[in-house]
């Protein structure tokens, strides 16, 4: 199809909802820069982008949950403003999101019709009316469900039809759809893709996130990519194809200036053989040396942090052995990983990193107290001293190291977790999306730390959403998909492509 | 956030100075060091329990355990009591510390291994102790007769002008400063309920901790059984009913944070003190017992006022970060 077909095309049908202009911008962030969007009755659009690009904040200007800085929504091209969830909903647009938001408590119709319940006398809810409008939503999509059945007894696939009933119950004009498949098996998601169809014959602006490209491709009839928060392109599915679209997702001007280093890799210092999960991850091989920065990407969902977790003795595994320096070790909690100086320095440093009522020098030597405690008893000059230490190391600003931790700034804040695993004195240290909802100057700050770490011998393992980062930073890299190591690429292999390439299952890797 | 706790602990001690300046101006004798003297001594079982509380509510958990223990470990010392008569005292407080540090275990195994919410768990033993007692006892009270002069004596004694109950107070306070501040146990209370996850993350087992924090809870609860009930020289079934919430509530004044993590050992004490020091005063002055009530009442909602004030600060900063994240 040539470009005469799609103007045409935006011509002949009014959008049903538009977006343009939509910036969002949090303390250091900003996660939306002017982007646009548009929708058409009876139409799918894909909207694609990397972890991070905006998918998710520009589902929640949609949905009312946030409130644009700059930019207008268009429906039906009126403008409107969505100041609550409520409001978005009673203007028609919902939204079936990743991890189904329903009640587990409550019945299918009661989740069908919450907060728009039909009345009845004396004002109170009419449960025989709600319970037959329920049947014939469910049986419109062909959804064998009982509406008096307690959700937390459907499956996942049942979930997401009730998900979706509620989304008609509504007479929503437009449904987005937040990976729906992430869930489902094969003959669920060809189910979803009928009721889509249903969906579309019936007029209804469908938004369809996903990761996954067969999917795209078969259901949706326009594209939008978006990519560090802007709008890079958009069409119609059929004039482009999966190179053009993956080039568009993640070429980008390289902005981001990663530290040069030399690279002395030595021996091999951590060696994991056949590690399995029952139900994260599988068959996982590989190794690590000394001074060498270890890669780590793959899609959200992939494994990678439970594998690391697994790793640090906090996830079971059910098979699989670990050699330290060559020796077999056993770990079986966090405590045992730090005395076989393997550390983990978590993604989500508010909730699984620092500990905010607790002052800068207590957090830093909190996994190292046996070391400055003698019968149980903290010496406190040692602590002290020990913590000093690194809090230099780490150019930690604080008016003093009694300063509680949830005081300090996030990049601060990330310091004083480093510097508590660096006082362990670890030989693997493995950092989870280290510069997550960080500033540009911090991100160089944690980079530039990170090269100085493998310089030092440390064998470093960097799990990362960030393309950027991962073909910036790795000596090597591995790609991990649904829980499998799909491939491992040596640093002149890192491109962006690789990586989205093998991380989406488009290519297979050989050896 | 520390200064701010400093302050509100600052803010309780300029509340106590203020409450016994008004007692003062009516009835200037409550002031004397002798008088105060004897309301520490009151005070000093609700200090003890209160420092077990504290420990217990920093991790997250709570104890509602407590008087139903203090009464359980009250009734088995007298009994013993009244079947050895000559045992040395030093053996009864053995006994008192061990059979309470039992009780306070089974509290803890049970929201450590059993994953049980810790409010169901001691609310489920906390009458599981009492109905023990009617067991033991069918309901009978053992009487001021019935128990050796030695057992009834020894809270009183008198060392340097204060009696045993009182200096047993002062050491167990001394003594849980110096755990707190000074060993891994103390910090690993902080950690573990400041934030869970990071404290795994750190190598510390947080129901292992939340098992030591009933530990140390049921073994004060089980010191101050013994001093209870022979100071009082009494046992039975509903000592010290409802004491549990006093205990909570002295917590609570004392800056104790409900949510974990943020509590100190003298802001116990002070919150103990001051409930200490309404108790005593207010009949003195001839204020009605209601008034107690509603001044201690009013006194935990400011507690709980100011402690979710400082909560919120800090709430409002996570979520920005958790924006950020997105």
């Amino acid at each position: 199809m040539n470009a005469g077909k799609f103007t045409n095309t935006l011509q002949e049908e009014s959008p049903s909802i538009e977006l343009t202009g939509i910036t969002k911008t949090f303390p250091g962030v900003r996660a939306l820069s002017e982007v646009s969007l548009k929708l058409y009755p009876g139409k799918v659009t894909a909207l694609v982008g990397e972890n991070g690009a905006g998918k998710s904040t520009v589902v929640k200007v949609l949905t009312g949950i946030y409130q644009p800085d700059a930019g207008k929504i268009l429906l039906e091209n009126k403008p409107v403003k969505f100041f609550t969830p409520q409001i978005a909903e009673t203007n028609g647009v919902t939204a079936i999101h990743q991890e189904t938001v329903l009640f587990d408590e409550l019945s299918v119709a009661e989740n069908i019709f919450l907060g728009h319940e039909p009345k009845g006398r004396f004002g109170l809810i009419d449960r025989s009316v709600m319970f037959a409008r329920s049947e014939e939503i469910l049986n419109e999509i062909g959804a064998n469900i009982d509406p008096k059945a307690i959700l937390k007894d459907l499956g996942t696939a049942n979930k997401h039809l009730v998900a979706i009933s509620r989304a008609l119950s509504i007479d929503a004009r437009v449904v987005i759809m937040d990976e729906p498949t992430a869930a489902l098996s094969q003959k669920e998601i060809d189910e979803l893709y009928d009721l889509i169809e249903t969906l579309k014959s019936q007029d209804k602006a469908i938004l369809f996130i996903s990761h996954k490209f067969n999917e795209i491709f078969r259901i949706a009839d326009f594209y939008t990519v978006y990519r560090d928060g802007q709008m890079v392109g958009a069409g119609e599915i059929d004039d482009v194809s999966e190179p053009e679209l993956v080039k568009l997702m993640v070429g980008r001007d390289v902005n981001q200036i990663f530290p040069a280093r030399e690279r002395k890799i030595g021996e091999r210092v951590l060696e994991v053989v056949g590690y399995e999960h029952p139900t994260e991850f599988s068959e996982i091989d590989f190794n690590l040396r000394r001074g060498e920065i270890l890669g780590f990407y793959g899609l959200v969902g992939a494994g990678r942090s439970e594998l690391m977790q697994a790793l640090f003795g906090i996830t079971k595994t059910s098979d699989g052995s670990i050699k330290i320096d060559g020796a077999m070790a056993s770990i079986r909690s966090p405590a045992d990983a730090v005395d076989n100086g393997i550390v983990y320095v978590p993604e989500d440093r508010g909730k699984q990193g620092a500990i905010g009522a607790l002052p800068i020098f207590q957090n830093v030597t909190l996994p190292s107290l046996s070391k400055t405690s003698q019968n149980g008893f903290i010496k406190l000059a040692e602590e002290f001293k020990l913590a000093r230490e690194y809090s230099e190391r780490l150019d930690l600003r604080a008016a003093s190291l009694d300063t509680d931790v949830g005081n300090l700034s996030g990049g601060n804040q990330q310091k004083v977790v480093i510097a508590k695993w660096l006082a362990t004195k670890p030989k693997v240290i493995i950092l989870d999306e280290p510069t997550k909802g960080i500033d540009i100057g911090s991100k160089a700050a944690v980079h530039e730390f990170m090269a100085e770490l493998a310089a030092q011998g440390l064998a470093v393992i960097m799990v990362s959403s960030e393309i950027p980062e991962i073909v910036g930073m790795s000596d090597r890299a591995i790609v991990m998909r649904e829980g499998r190591i799909v491939a491992e690429l040596s640093q002149l292999e890192i491109t962006p492509e690789s990586l989205v390439s093998y991380a989406a299952g488009i290519r297979e890797y050989v050896t | 956030m520390r200064r701010l706790i400093a302050s509100r602990e600052a803010l309780l001690l300029l509340a106590i100075a203020i409450v016994l300046g008004i007692i003062a101006s009516r009835f200037p004798a409550f002031i004397t060091p002798t008088n105060l003297a004897s309301v520490f001594n009151d005070t000093s079982p609700l200090i003890l329990l209160a420092i077990g509380q504290m420990i217990v509510i920093l991790t997250k958990c709570i104890d509602l355990s407590v008087a139903a223990n203090l009464a359980l470990t009250g009734m088995v010392v007298s009994l013993v009591n009244i079947a050895i008569p000559d045992m040395p005292i030093i053996f009864t407080m053995l006994i008192a510390i061990s059979f309470g540090t039992v009780l306070g275990m089974f509290n803890g195994v049970l929201v450590w291994k059993l994953d049980i919410p810790p409010i169901v768990v001691t609310l489920g033993t906390m009458t599981i102790f009492r109905g023990i007692i009617f067991l033991l006892t069918e309901g009978k009270w053992v009487n001021s007769h019935e128990m050796s002069d030695k057992f009834k004596a020894f809270p009183r004694a008198d060392i340097l002008g204060m009696p045993v109950l009182s200096w047993i107070a002062i050491i167990v306070v001394i003594l849980f400063m110096i755990v707190m501040s000074r060993t891994k146990l103390g910090r690993a209370f902080y950690a573990a309920g400041g934030n869970p996850h990071a404290a795994t993350y750190a190598g510390i087992n947080v129901g292992r901790t939340q098992f030591w924090a009933f530990t140390i809870s049921g073994a004060l609860a089980g010191l101050t059984g013994y001093l209870w009930v022979s100071r009082f020289a009494v046992a039975y079934v509903d000592v010290a009913a409802g004491f549990e919430l006093t205990v909570v509530a002295a917590c609570v004044i004392g800056g104790v944070s409900i949510m974990g993590g943020i509590g100190t050992v003298h802001g116990a004490l002070l919150g103990a003190l001051f409930l200490g020091i309404i108790a005593n005063a207010l009949p003195v002055v001839n204020i009605s017992p209601f008034w107690q009530m509603a001044i201690s009442g009013s006194a935990i909602i400011i507690a709980v006022v100011l402690n979710a004030q400082a909560n919120r600060v800090k709430g409002r900063i996570i979520l920005k970060r958790a924006e950020q994240a997105t």
